[in-house]
């Protein structure tokens, strides 16, 4: 076990103070499956933003295709707005190496053309593998590449971190 | 080759490598590709309906017996996966010549094909193509003789469980030739898996013969017992030849006694969905009024049978044999 411990809601509390200042009339709030979905979904709602979240999946666009293939789940984009001119600000529970972002930004721009894309992510765990930053990370840490942050969200709505050993 | 023995689709995993025939797929398999033709189902709508998942793919259609419907279906499918397309008009060339199937094969992979659309008349020419390819080929059945049409038969769960939600309460009448018919044994075998709890083939004894039984079926040579209370009805297409074969007294007799009317179709429950494989024959086994009615989906059929497409394709081509 590690000692490593990550107070998810604290983070959270910081993520949408943080996030707050990068609004302008016309963003709306992409929540990257699963974990920023939900960080979504909450931001919209305790940031008092009109309109719905979306949800965007990197499963069409990854990288790792030929590897893995098309996982089990169906995590599909779910864009409930315009894409073209608007501000899109992007969420992320873990930022890695990139690659998903990466994936997910190509999904956008199958939608349309959007006036920006912003990343903030809950917590950056260094590693990338392509030149991606974040705008906004409310906790910086350093992990063993083999393993694997995980955000969980209990029946209240509450976040949790959680450790693994990936596979 | 660790190709498994019993079900030469699946890989040691149990994954699916390529689709040959619904039957002997478990359920799981069948409702991922269901799931995740979903999700194709939404490119479709985008305004870039094209995702890089074949990319640098090659995909090659092998259509021995002509199909313009489907043959443009699979190619639209891969063109949205971003493959490169190939069509073979393989009636009119080679295999013409004389040249053996297994021949062309290994021509086209000399080509580096990535995976194979096959249509043959032949049953099993697939299963033959896809025991002589290399590992990292995949091979798709789009209908093998009288044997099976996978991937009509997904479409075809597709859209039921579009419009009903549940198999496992449903009534399915799968009407007209049916002993001819490679959609009809695809959709059966498909309907059993999924938990249908009847599945009627209705017609003629001469196109619905008894032993059908053994498939799981209820046959009903009768169209009134056969459509009644029915949640959905399948009409298949009633080849030409089959007049000339001395199956069938005359179309116009079919017609009355098997053809879909409003009458008849009143006889099935009223929210009853109706499907046809196509191309439909117009006053042979669907009236023009159910055709284009309020409860025909033959259209939707059609628009969900490309992300269905999609979805077998990409599916197979991300697993390794």
């Amino acid at each position: 076990m590690t000692s490593l411990h990550l107070d998810a809601e604290a983070l959270y509390s910081d993520l949408a103070q943080r996030v707050r200042p990068l609004l302008r009339p016309g963003s709306a709030l992409v929540g990257i499956w699963s974990g920023g979905a939900w960080l979504a979904e909450r931001l919209q709602a305790d940031l008092e933003l009109p309109g719905r979240h979306g949800v965007i999946s990197s499963a069409l666009h990854r990288d790792d295709f030929g590897e893995r293939g098309l996982s089990a789940t169906v995590d599909a984009t779910s864009l409930p707005f315009e894409v073209e001119g608007r501000h899109i600000l992007l969420i992320d529970d873990v930022l890695f190496t990139g690659r998903t972002t990466r994936a997910v930004i190509n999904e956008l721009f199958d939608f349309g053309r959007p006036a920006s894309v912003t990343l903030a992510v809950l917590v950056d765990r260094g590693g990338r593998e392509l030149p991606i930053e974040p705008a906004v990370s409310a906790a910086r840490v350093v992990l063993a590449a083999d393993q694997k942050l995980a955000l969980a969200r209990d029946e209240a709505g509450r976040f949790t971190f959680h450790l693994e050993r990936s596979a | 080759m660790t190709l498994n023995r019993r079900n030469p689709q699946l890989n040691a995993h149990g994954e699916l490598i390529h689709l040959l025939s619904i039957e002997g797929l478990p359920r799981a398999v069948i409702e991922h590709i269901l799931d995740t033709a979903e999700t194709f189902l939404s490119v479709n709508e985008r305004e870039v309906k094209k995702v890089p998942l074949l990319r640098g793919k090659s995909v090659f259609n092998l259509f021995f017996e002509n199909s313009t419907r489907t043959r443009t279906t699979f190619e639209i499918a891969a063109k949205r996966l971003s493959a490169d397309v190939i069509n073979l008009d393989i009636a009119r060339s080679s295999t013409a010549k004389g040249e053996s199937l297994l021949d062309t094969i290994a021509n086209l992979s000399a080509m580096h094909a990535d995976m194979f659309v096959v249509r043959h008349a032949e049953s099993g020419a697939p299963y033959l193509i896809a025991q002589h390819v290399a590992p990292h080929v995949h091979v798709v059945n789009a209908g093998d003789g009288r044997h099976a049409h996978p991937t009509q038969g997904l479409l075809d769960m597709y859209t039921i469980r579009h419009f009903k939600k549940d198999f496992t309460n449903l009534t399915v009448a799968i009407v007209g030739d049916i002993v001819h018919s490679r959609v009809a044994r695809s959709d059966i075998h498909a309907l059993t898996t999924l938990g249908v709890p009847e599945v009627r083939a209705v017609g003629p004894r001469t196109l619905v013969p008894g032993d059908l039984r053994e498939m799981g079926v209820r046959v009903c040579h009768d169209m009134a017992e056969g459509i009644r209370d029915a949640d959905v009805i399948i009409m298949l297409r009633l080849q030409n030849e089959r007049m000339s074969g001395a199956m069938l007294p005359s179309a116009g007799e079919f017609f009355k006694s098997f053809g879909l009317t409003p009458q008849k179709l009143a006889l099935a429950k009223p929210d009853a969905i109706v499907m046809h494989p196509g191309p439909i024959n117009r006053g042979v086994e669907i009236d023009s009024s159910v055709a284009d009615g309020r409860q025909s989906v033959i259209l939707p059929q059609v628009t969900f049978g490309i992300a269905v497409r999609m979805a077998v394709m990409s599916i197979i081509s991300g697993n390794e044999a």
